[in-house]
């Protein structure tokens, strides 16, 4: 039985910001940034650091994947390969005349699903896409991915780092993580995914049949 | 299908389940014609390993005929493959340097937070042992779906019966990677903890590899004899005193390296055995590590631990000054059974090596549960157990 505390559903919503969702000014840059003033400089990311980040959460994770950047960037950038690893991704289609402007279905428990319109807000081509959440947005998020080269012969690393207001405050957080609908695990799972699909051309699963496959699919969501 | 399923501990029954079927491009479908009781079942089998759900079908060490092939499966039907209990893609860091058990893309994403926590990083995954590592069905079973098929499965010739090629699917290559990882040198002397599968092998492997002197230790009479007739000296750890004992036999230098085949079920009368004995009882999850420790204590200084025996969890009283003072050097882990597998074919076919020896029953899968049970209070005899599906 699926639960269907609003506190869950609720708080999923910032994980629309992995699908691209965005808009409003957050504390994106400072989580990015690798030295921090406010602290002994060091190197770690600075979503890393012990601090908080006022009324918003940052979520950032960063994968090494054994393939070119190139190749790596042109298959995120088609947003239409992303609901492949990102299971609450319905599709994405363009919205209006405006390059870069779309509209995300979000699949919700219960069988919802949202759309949300979005814009990129920076790009630059191999290394990153960046977008935020417009002025009307429900959800107060931006998010980037980069894709910088790994040492040697390592391939790619590709970093998501994520900033949201959580929606349902502290207990509707604790709840999502408990269901495993934390926006940080989905985006740590999708990553994963992304990672499969492109080092090994699909995505790991331990169903035995069709079918049970087809169930998983739908637990995860 | 029939399929030998876990349903709690020291509870496993054959049942009807549905048949397996090609759900990823690179799958393809096993008839499995002969599949083992590995020593680490047992440990499923205690349910002293997290993650096991009722009906979780059981088996890492399985071989048979392919009878599907996914897409992108480089198998073709009708041949005859050995499958490693590891779960690799080839394509990852890990896989690339060939540190196969440790695939990044083996256990499917919801399955890794687990071990994420527990270890730091996720395990890779492996045929039916536990969700942790992926929750894959395992092999003794009629049918098994094999991912990553293109990378894994190893095929045989058909000249070579099942009994000769079954155990490279995991403990002839464990213990082979046991003797690797002891460093061995021409002069050395090794001694290797437990005589079960995995011990043999290590023992095995490592007068292959040129050992001088290789001395296995055990209680069970049936399972030194066999350490003998491989040509080890042995101690009974029941009658002997075995650190004083591996002392007089290296000459007073002590052992150059060790290996503990034992893992984290270890046999023993040390108290504080008896004590990680009760928390494993009551759940608290320690391991049993008397093997390990004692392992650490006999080794000489600057001398190496080898640990193909198999831990989950935590331990208390770890000798950690004996491993820093002596300067010793640790290696351990699950098998990277794909860098071993072709090599060890050769030796096989070559007649080198023969582990049919090890077999001490034959049973059709249908008496599954019976073979578990006799594997694991029966230890002395029964040491080898290989079912038959469809038998």
């Amino acid at each position: 039985m699926r639960n269907e505390h609003p506190d869950r559903w609720a708080s999923r919503w910032p994980y629309l910001a992995l699908a691209g969702v965005g808009l409003a000014a957050i504390p994106l840059a400072a989580a990015a940034r690798r030295r921090r003033r406010e602290v002994d400089p060091d190197s770690a990311p600075g979503y890393t650091a012990r601090r908080d980040f006022g009324d918003y959460r940052v979520v950032g994770r960063s994968v090494t994947i054994a393939r070119p950047r190139a190749e790596l960037f042109a298959f995120w950038r088609d947003f239409q390969n992303l609901p492949r690893f990102m299971v609450n991704l319905e599709k994405i289609e363009p919205s209006g005349e405006e390059p870069g402007h779309n509209t995300w279905h979000i699949r919700a428990p219960g069988g919802r699903v949202f759309a949300v319109d979005t814009r990129i807000a920076r790009e630059v081509d191999g290394e990153l896409i960046a977008w935020r959440s417009t002025e009307d947005s429900e959800i107060d998020t931006e998010g980037r991915v980069t894709f910088e080269d790994a040492p040697g012969e390592r391939g790619t690393r590709v970093s998501l780092i994520i900033a949201y207001k959580p929606k349902g405050g502290a207990i509707g957080e604790a709840i999502a993580t408990l269901a495993q609908r934390s926006p940080e695990l989905q985006a740590r799972h999708d990553l994963k995914r992304f990672k499969m699909l492109m080092e090994t051309g699909e995505i790991a699963t331990s169903a035995r049949t069709r079918s049970e496959r087809q169930h998983q699919l739908e637990e995860a969501r | 299908m029939r399929a030998l399923t876990w349903q709690g501990t020291k509870k496993v029954s054959v049942e009807t389940v549905a048949d397996p079927e090609i759900v990823n491009p690179r799958d393809a479908i096993i008839r499995v014609t002969s599949t083992a009781i590995c020593g680490s079942d047992l440990h499923l089998y205690d349910g002293v390993i997290p993650s096991m759900q009722p009906g979780d079908i059981l088996g890492h060490e399985f071989m048979g005929e392919v009878v599907e092939t996914g897409s992108d499966s480089s198998l073709e039907k009708g041949q005859r493959v050995v499958v490693p209990f590891t779960i690799s893609c080839g394509g990852c860091f890990h896989c690339r340097i060939t540190q196969y058990s440790a695939c990044e893309n083996s256990n499917p994403p919801e399955k890794q937070d687990m071990s994420e926590k527990l270890y730091g990083h996720p395990m890779a995954g492996i045929f039916g042992y536990s969700h942790m590592t992926g929750g894959y069905a395992g092999g003794q079973a009629e049918y098994v779906r094999v991912p990553f098929s293109d990378v894994g499965p190893i095929v045989v010739p058909d000249h070579l019966d099942d009994e000769k090629v079954l155990f490279l699917s995991d403990i002839l290559p464990t213990g082979w990677m046991a003797a690797e990882n002891a460093d061995i040198g021409p002069d050395d002397t090794v001694a290797v903890w437990g005589c079960g599968p995995v011990g043999l092998f290590a023992v095995q492997s490592a007068l292959l590899m040129g050992a001088a002197k290789v001395i296995a230790i055990d209680h069970y009479p049936h399972r030194l004899e066999l350490a003998r007739q491989l040509g080890a000296e042995t101690i009974n750890f029941r009658t002997s005193d075995v650190r004083e004992a591996l002392m007089e036999m290296s000459g007073g230098i002590g052992v150059d390296a060790v290996i503990d085949a034992v893992g984290m079920e270890a046999h023993g009368f040390a108290v504080d055995n008896m004590l990680d004995i009760a928390k494993q009882t009551v759940g608290i999850g320690a391991d049993r590590a008397s093997a390990l420790k004692q392992a650490i204590l006999a080794v000489r200084p600057g001398g190496r631990v080898s640990v193909p025996g198999v831990y989950g969890g935590m331990t208390d009283k770890f000798p950690l000054g004996a491993l820093m003072e002596k300067g010793l050097q640790l290696r351990t882990g699950q098998t990277h059974v794909q860098r071993y597998m072709k090599d060890l074919l050769g030796r096989i076919e070559e007649g080198e090596i023969d582990t049919t020896f090890l077999i001490s029953h034959r049973l059709p899968l249908e008496q599954a549960a019976e073979g578990y049970r006799q594997f694991r209070d029966a230890q002395d005899s029964w040491t080898k157990v290989v079912l038959k599906p469809g038998g």
